[in-house]
Protein backbone atom coordinates (compact mmCIF):
# COMPACT_ATOMS: atom_id res chain seq x y z
CA UNK A 1 0.00 0.00 0.00
CA UNK A 2 1.20 3.24 -1.13
CA UNK A 3 0.20 6.97 0.96
CA UNK A 4 0.66 10.12 1.02
CA UNK A 5 3.20 11.72 -0.76
CA UNK A 6 5.64 8.86 -1.44
CA UNK A 7 6.74 8.28 -4.90
CA UNK A 8 8.07 4.38 -5.61
CA UNK A 9 11.18 3.95 -7.14
CA UNK A 10 14.64 2.84 -7.53
CA UNK A 11 16.59 6.00 -7.57
CA UNK A 12 19.69 6.32 -5.35
CA UNK A 13 17.52 8.19 -2.71
CA UNK A 14 15.47 5.25 -2.58
CA UNK A 15 17.63 2.85 -1.79
CA UNK A 16 19.35 5.77 1.17
CA UNK A 17 18.09 4.97 4.76
CA UNK A 18 15.71 7.27 5.99
CA UNK A 19 17.61 8.78 9.07
CA UNK A 20 20.95 9.40 6.24
CA UNK A 21 18.56 11.46 4.49
CA UNK A 22 16.93 13.16 7.06
CA UNK A 23 20.32 13.92 8.63
CA UNK A 24 21.54 15.43 5.44
CA UNK A 25 18.49 17.72 5.21
CA UNK A 26 19.29 18.94 8.43
CA UNK A 27 22.88 19.16 7.61
CA UNK A 28 22.06 21.32 4.58
CA UNK A 29 19.57 23.66 6.21
CA UNK A 30 21.91 24.27 9.27
CA UNK A 31 24.74 25.02 6.53
CA UNK A 32 22.55 27.35 4.32
CA UNK A 33 21.96 29.57 7.60
CA UNK A 34 25.02 29.70 8.80
CA UNK A 35 26.64 30.77 5.29
CA UNK A 36 24.51 33.65 4.82
CA UNK A 37 25.43 34.63 1.10
CA UNK A 38 23.03 35.40 -1.71
CA UNK A 39 25.58 33.87 -4.16
CA UNK A 40 25.85 30.33 -2.35
CA UNK A 41 22.20 29.99 -1.53
CA UNK A 42 20.89 30.90 -5.31
CA UNK A 43 23.68 28.17 -6.51
CA UNK A 44 22.15 25.64 -4.43
CA UNK A 45 19.25 25.85 -5.77
CA UNK A 46 19.88 24.56 -9.67
CA UNK A 47 21.16 21.53 -7.52
CA UNK A 48 18.83 21.04 -5.27
CA UNK A 49 16.41 21.03 -8.21
CA UNK A 50 18.71 18.28 -9.85
CA UNK A 51 18.33 16.04 -6.83
CA UNK A 52 14.88 16.27 -6.66
CA UNK A 53 14.88 15.23 -10.26
CA UNK A 54 16.71 12.77 -9.87
CA UNK A 55 14.57 10.52 -7.65
CA UNK A 56 12.47 10.14 -11.14
CA UNK A 57 10.08 13.03 -10.85
CA UNK A 58 8.11 13.82 -13.57
CA UNK A 59 8.44 17.87 -14.00
CA UNK A 60 4.67 17.91 -13.62
CA UNK A 61 4.76 16.78 -10.08
CA UNK A 62 7.40 18.99 -9.13
CA UNK A 63 5.53 22.47 -10.56
CA UNK A 64 2.32 20.96 -8.88
CA UNK A 65 4.03 20.20 -5.39
CA UNK A 66 5.60 23.43 -5.68
CA UNK A 67 2.85 26.01 -6.76
CA UNK A 68 1.65 26.55 -3.31
CA UNK A 69 4.94 27.16 -1.40
CA UNK A 70 6.09 29.74 -4.89
CA UNK A 71 2.95 31.69 -3.63
CA UNK A 72 4.64 32.46 -0.10
CA UNK A 73 8.31 32.71 -0.82
CA UNK A 74 7.04 35.34 -4.05
CA UNK A 75 5.61 36.88 -1.10
CA UNK A 76 8.60 37.08 0.99
CA UNK A 77 10.60 38.19 -1.63
CA UNK A 78 8.05 41.27 -2.70
CA UNK A 79 8.31 42.51 1.02
CA UNK A 80 11.77 42.32 0.96
CA UNK A 81 11.97 44.25 -2.55
CA UNK A 82 9.23 46.79 -0.89
CA UNK A 83 10.68 47.04 2.28
CA UNK A 84 14.55 45.92 2.34
CA UNK A 85 17.44 44.83 0.06
CA UNK A 86 16.98 42.84 -3.28
CA UNK A 87 20.43 41.25 -1.60
CA UNK A 88 18.31 40.14 1.58
CA UNK A 89 15.52 38.77 -0.82
CA UNK A 90 17.40 36.61 -2.91
CA UNK A 91 19.21 34.66 -0.10
CA UNK A 92 15.48 34.27 1.61
CA UNK A 93 14.54 32.76 -1.50
CA UNK A 94 17.42 30.93 -2.40
CA UNK A 95 16.93 29.41 1.34
CA UNK A 96 13.53 28.61 0.76
CA UNK A 97 13.84 27.28 -2.84
CA UNK A 98 16.87 25.23 -2.04
CA UNK A 99 15.35 23.77 1.56
CA UNK A 100 11.97 22.90 0.12
CA UNK A 101 13.38 21.08 -2.84
CA UNK A 102 15.50 19.44 -0.56
CA UNK A 103 12.75 18.42 2.18
CA UNK A 104 10.24 17.41 -0.81
CA UNK A 105 12.84 14.87 -2.50
CA UNK A 106 13.76 13.51 1.28
CA UNK A 107 9.57 12.95 1.33
CA UNK A 108 9.27 11.73 -2.66
CA UNK A 109 11.60 8.85 -1.44
CA UNK A 110 10.79 7.59 1.67
CA UNK A 111 7.57 5.67 2.66
CA UNK A 112 5.70 6.86 5.13
CA UNK A 113 6.47 3.32 7.22
CA UNK A 114 9.96 4.31 7.05
CA UNK A 115 9.71 7.54 8.31
CA UNK A 116 7.57 6.03 11.25
CA UNK A 117 9.96 3.57 12.46
CA UNK A 118 12.61 6.46 12.38
CA UNK A 119 10.25 8.13 14.96
CA UNK A 120 10.24 5.21 16.81
CA UNK A 121 13.75 4.94 16.65
CA UNK A 122 14.50 8.67 17.39
CA UNK A 123 12.09 8.18 21.14
CA UNK A 124 13.85 4.87 21.83
CA UNK A 125 16.48 6.46 24.43
CA UNK A 126 13.08 8.42 25.98
CA UNK A 127 11.95 4.80 27.25
CA UNK A 128 14.56 5.20 30.29
CA UNK A 129 12.18 7.60 31.65
CA UNK A 130 8.91 5.88 31.29
CA UNK A 131 8.02 6.91 27.73
CA UNK A 132 6.56 4.28 25.76
CA UNK A 133 7.45 4.73 21.89
CA UNK A 134 5.22 1.58 20.79
CA UNK A 135 2.13 4.10 22.17
CA UNK A 136 3.68 6.32 19.63
CA UNK A 137 3.61 3.62 17.11
CA UNK A 138 -0.40 2.72 18.20
CA UNK A 139 -1.46 6.67 17.86
CA UNK A 140 0.16 6.76 14.93
CA UNK A 141 -1.00 4.20 13.80
CA UNK A 142 -4.75 4.05 14.71
CA UNK A 143 -4.99 7.81 13.21
CA UNK A 144 -3.81 7.09 9.87
CA UNK A 145 -6.30 4.02 9.63
CA UNK A 146 -9.32 6.33 10.69
CA UNK A 147 -8.34 9.27 8.72
CA UNK A 148 -10.25 7.60 5.28
CA UNK A 149 -13.20 6.61 8.03
CA UNK A 150 -13.49 10.07 9.07
CA UNK A 151 -13.19 11.60 5.81
CA UNK A 152 -16.05 8.81 4.27
CA UNK A 153 -18.11 9.97 7.60
CA UNK A 154 -17.32 13.39 6.54
CA UNK A 155 -18.95 13.07 2.91
CA UNK A 156 -21.90 10.97 4.31
CA UNK A 157 -22.39 14.03 6.65
CA UNK A 158 -21.99 16.88 3.84
CA UNK A 159 -24.71 14.90 1.86
CA UNK A 160 -27.34 14.42 4.42
CA UNK A 161 -27.01 17.67 5.50
CA UNK A 162 -26.96 19.11 1.66
CA UNK A 163 -30.75 17.31 1.25
CA UNK A 164 -31.49 19.71 4.37
CA UNK A 165 -30.42 22.58 2.73
CA UNK A 166 -26.98 22.79 4.75
CA UNK A 167 -24.24 22.00 3.19
CA UNK A 168 -22.45 25.15 2.74
CA UNK A 169 -23.45 25.40 6.66
CA UNK A 170 -19.65 24.58 8.48
CA UNK A 171 -21.38 24.01 12.15
CA UNK A 172 -23.77 21.85 10.63
CA UNK A 173 -21.16 19.63 8.97
CA UNK A 174 -18.47 19.34 11.69
CA UNK A 175 -20.68 19.48 15.15
CA UNK A 176 -22.14 16.15 14.14
CA UNK A 177 -18.73 15.10 12.98
CA UNK A 178 -17.20 16.14 16.14
CA UNK A 179 -19.82 13.93 18.18
CA UNK A 180 -19.45 11.12 15.66
CA UNK A 181 -15.51 11.31 15.97
CA UNK A 182 -15.68 11.46 19.85
CA UNK A 183 -18.32 8.29 20.14
CA UNK A 184 -15.65 6.39 17.85
CA UNK A 185 -12.87 6.90 20.28
CA UNK A 186 -14.93 6.00 23.33
CA UNK A 187 -16.43 2.62 21.33
CA UNK A 188 -12.34 2.05 19.84
CA UNK A 189 -11.09 2.60 23.51
CA UNK A 190 -13.37 0.54 25.01
CA UNK A 191 -12.52 -2.46 22.75
CA UNK A 192 -9.03 -2.20 22.79
CA UNK A 193 -9.72 -2.32 26.64
CA UNK A 194 -11.68 -5.26 26.51
CA UNK A 195 -8.97 -7.25 24.76
CA UNK A 196 -6.25 -6.34 27.68
CA UNK A 197 -4.12 -4.11 25.39
CA UNK A 198 -2.78 -1.59 28.49
CA UNK A 199 0.04 -2.80 30.52
CA UNK B 1 3.39 14.39 31.63
CA UNK B 2 3.39 11.13 29.10
CA UNK B 3 3.43 8.28 32.04
CA UNK B 4 -0.11 8.77 32.64
CA UNK B 5 -1.14 9.18 28.95
CA UNK B 6 -3.98 5.99 28.92
CA UNK B 7 -5.41 3.60 26.19
CA UNK B 8 -7.86 5.91 26.30
CA UNK B 9 -6.47 8.75 26.14
CA UNK B 10 -4.11 7.96 23.13
CA UNK B 11 -7.26 7.02 20.73
CA UNK B 12 -8.70 10.34 21.44
CA UNK B 13 -5.11 11.54 20.54
CA UNK B 14 -5.19 9.44 17.10
CA UNK B 15 -8.80 9.84 16.54
CA UNK B 16 -8.43 14.02 17.06
CA UNK B 17 -5.80 13.79 14.71
CA UNK B 18 -7.97 12.25 12.19
CA UNK B 19 -10.78 14.55 12.96
CA UNK B 20 -8.04 17.31 12.00
CA UNK B 21 -7.35 15.80 8.71
CA UNK B 22 -10.81 15.84 8.08
CA UNK B 23 -11.43 19.17 8.83
CA UNK B 24 -8.53 19.98 6.65
CA UNK B 25 -10.78 18.44 3.94
CA UNK B 26 -13.05 21.15 3.82
CA UNK B 27 -12.52 23.33 1.22
CA UNK B 28 -11.17 26.60 1.98
CA UNK B 29 -13.91 29.84 1.72
CA UNK B 30 -13.33 32.60 -0.19
CA UNK B 31 -14.65 35.81 1.08
CA UNK B 32 -14.93 38.96 -0.92
CA UNK B 33 -13.47 41.28 1.52
CA UNK B 34 -10.15 39.41 2.17
CA UNK B 35 -7.15 39.20 -0.18
CA UNK B 36 -6.62 35.02 1.47
CA UNK B 37 -8.87 32.14 1.67
CA UNK B 38 -9.97 30.87 4.85
CA UNK B 39 -8.18 27.81 5.46
CA UNK B 40 -9.51 25.14 8.12
CA UNK B 41 -5.93 24.97 9.55
CA UNK B 42 -6.72 26.42 12.73
CA UNK B 43 -9.92 25.55 13.20
CA UNK B 44 -9.05 22.10 14.22
CA UNK B 45 -5.95 23.23 16.80
CA UNK B 46 -8.68 25.35 18.31
CA UNK B 47 -11.13 22.52 18.42
CA UNK B 48 -9.19 20.34 20.01
CA UNK B 49 -8.00 22.75 22.78
CA UNK B 50 -11.37 23.42 23.83
CA UNK B 51 -12.72 19.52 23.15
CA UNK B 52 -10.33 17.40 24.79
CA UNK B 53 -8.12 19.45 27.41
CA UNK B 54 -4.83 20.61 27.34
CA UNK B 55 -2.51 17.06 27.14
CA UNK B 56 -4.81 15.45 24.80
CA UNK B 57 -5.59 18.09 22.79
CA UNK B 58 -2.02 19.34 22.77
CA UNK B 59 -0.61 15.47 21.58
CA UNK B 60 -3.79 15.39 18.89
CA UNK B 61 -2.15 18.34 17.32
CA UNK B 62 1.60 16.72 17.76
CA UNK B 63 0.53 13.86 15.93
CA UNK B 64 -1.23 15.53 12.93
CA UNK B 65 1.76 17.33 12.55
CA UNK B 66 4.16 14.46 12.73
CA UNK B 67 1.86 12.61 10.16
CA UNK B 68 2.22 15.52 7.73
CA UNK B 69 6.20 15.46 8.66
CA UNK B 70 6.23 11.64 7.91
CA UNK B 71 4.86 12.84 4.14
CA UNK B 72 1.15 12.50 4.46
CA UNK B 73 -0.68 15.12 2.43
CA UNK B 74 -3.03 16.32 5.46
CA UNK B 75 -2.57 20.09 5.16
CA UNK B 76 -5.08 22.43 3.14
CA UNK B 77 -5.08 22.06 -0.35
CA UNK B 78 -2.86 18.66 -0.20
CA UNK B 79 0.23 19.53 1.03
CA UNK B 80 2.27 18.01 3.53
CA UNK B 81 5.98 16.19 3.40
CA UNK B 82 9.04 17.84 5.32
CA UNK B 83 8.93 20.63 2.57
CA UNK B 84 6.20 22.19 4.65
CA UNK B 85 8.72 22.59 7.52
CA UNK B 86 11.29 24.68 5.63
CA UNK B 87 8.96 26.70 3.88
CA UNK B 88 8.00 30.61 5.13
CA UNK B 89 5.03 29.46 7.06
CA UNK B 90 6.64 26.80 9.51
CA UNK B 91 6.59 28.36 12.62
CA UNK B 92 3.16 28.49 12.28
CA UNK B 93 2.75 24.96 11.99
CA UNK B 94 4.78 24.17 14.49
CA UNK B 95 3.08 26.66 16.63
CA UNK B 96 0.02 24.31 16.55
CA UNK B 97 -0.03 22.03 18.92
CA UNK B 98 1.32 24.11 21.68
CA UNK B 99 -1.06 26.31 20.94
CA UNK B 100 -4.33 23.69 21.54
CA UNK B 101 -2.25 23.27 24.25
CA UNK B 102 -2.45 26.80 26.22
CA UNK B 103 -6.39 26.77 24.60
CA UNK B 104 -7.18 23.34 26.52
CA UNK B 105 -5.65 24.65 29.67
CA UNK B 106 -7.57 27.68 29.90
CA UNK B 107 -10.77 25.54 29.02
CA UNK B 108 -10.10 23.17 31.64
CA UNK B 109 -9.27 25.98 34.30
CA UNK B 110 -12.37 27.37 33.37
CA UNK B 111 -14.54 24.22 32.80
CA UNK B 112 -17.42 24.67 35.03
CA UNK B 113 -18.19 28.21 33.48
CA UNK B 114 -17.62 27.68 29.80
CA UNK B 115 -20.27 28.97 27.16
CA UNK B 116 -19.35 29.98 23.80
CA UNK B 117 -17.77 33.53 24.65
CA UNK B 118 -15.15 31.95 26.79
CA UNK B 119 -14.38 28.82 24.05
CA UNK B 120 -14.69 32.44 21.56
CA UNK B 121 -11.92 33.94 24.27
CA UNK B 122 -9.80 31.11 24.78
CA UNK B 123 -9.44 30.31 21.11
CA UNK B 124 -8.32 33.61 20.04
CA UNK B 125 -5.61 33.18 22.73
CA UNK B 126 -4.06 29.70 22.09
CA UNK B 127 -5.41 29.62 18.42
CA UNK B 128 -4.12 33.12 17.37
CA UNK B 129 -2.16 34.72 20.16
CA UNK B 130 0.20 31.79 20.17
CA UNK B 131 0.53 30.71 16.71
CA UNK B 132 1.02 34.47 15.92
CA UNK B 133 3.77 34.96 19.11
CA UNK B 134 6.22 32.25 17.59
CA UNK B 135 5.25 32.02 13.89
CA UNK B 136 6.09 35.84 13.57
CA UNK B 137 9.79 35.41 15.43
CA UNK B 138 10.13 32.23 13.19
CA UNK B 139 8.89 33.57 9.81
CA UNK B 140 10.98 37.09 10.93
CA UNK B 141 14.36 35.20 10.77
CA UNK B 142 13.81 32.60 7.99
CA UNK B 143 13.00 34.85 5.58
CA UNK B 144 15.43 37.57 6.80
CA UNK B 145 12.34 40.34 7.20
CA UNK B 146 12.34 42.49 10.22
CA UNK B 147 9.76 41.77 13.32
CA UNK B 148 7.39 44.48 11.95
CA UNK B 149 7.65 43.50 8.26
CA UNK B 150 6.72 39.80 9.26
CA UNK B 151 4.14 40.74 11.72
CA UNK B 152 2.53 43.18 8.62
CA UNK B 153 2.70 40.63 6.19
CA UNK B 154 0.83 38.24 8.83
CA UNK B 155 -1.90 40.30 9.60
CA UNK B 156 -4.08 39.39 6.34
CA UNK B 157 -4.54 36.30 8.03
CA UNK B 158 -6.02 37.40 11.29
CA UNK B 159 -9.42 38.38 10.20
CA UNK B 160 -10.01 34.78 8.75
CA UNK B 161 -8.64 33.28 12.05
CA UNK B 162 -11.40 35.79 14.07
CA UNK B 163 -13.93 34.05 11.81
CA UNK B 164 -12.74 30.65 12.75
CA UNK B 165 -12.41 30.99 16.41
CA UNK B 166 -16.19 32.12 16.38
CA UNK B 167 -16.74 28.69 14.39
CA UNK B 168 -14.51 27.02 16.49
CA UNK B 169 -16.47 28.62 19.76
CA UNK B 170 -19.80 27.69 18.36
CA UNK B 171 -18.66 24.44 17.73
CA UNK B 172 -17.50 23.66 21.08
CA UNK B 173 -20.12 25.07 22.80
CA UNK B 174 -22.56 23.32 20.55
CA UNK B 175 -20.53 20.10 21.16
CA UNK B 176 -20.62 20.73 25.26
CA UNK B 177 -23.96 20.52 25.07
CA UNK B 178 -25.02 17.45 23.35
CA UNK B 179 -22.00 14.97 24.52
CA UNK B 180 -20.29 14.79 27.51
CA UNK B 181 -16.65 15.32 27.54
CA UNK B 182 -14.49 16.60 30.53
CA UNK B 183 -16.14 13.97 32.64
CA UNK B 184 -14.00 11.42 30.96
CA UNK B 185 -10.64 13.96 30.70
CA UNK B 186 -10.23 14.09 34.79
Amino acid sequence: MTIGLYAAGRSWLHHLPAGAKVSGLLAASLALFLVASPAVAICAVPVAAAIYLSTGTPWRRLISDLRGPAVLVGFVFLFHLAFGSAEDGALAVGRFATLILLAGAVTLSTPVSEMAELVEWLLGPLARFGFRPEKVGLAIGLAIRFIPVIAEEYRHIREAQAARGLGRNPLALIVPLVIRTLKAADALADAIDARGYDA
Amino acid sequence: MTRDVSTRDIVYIALFAALMAAVNLVPPIYLGFLPVPITAGTLGVMLAGCLIGAKRGGLAILLFVLLVALGLPLLAGGHGGLGVFFGPSAGFIIAWPIAAYVTGWLTEMNWKRMNAVWFFVFSVIGGIGVVYLIGIPWLAVVAKLSLFDAAKGSLVFVPGDVIKAIAAALIAETVRRSYPLMQAAR
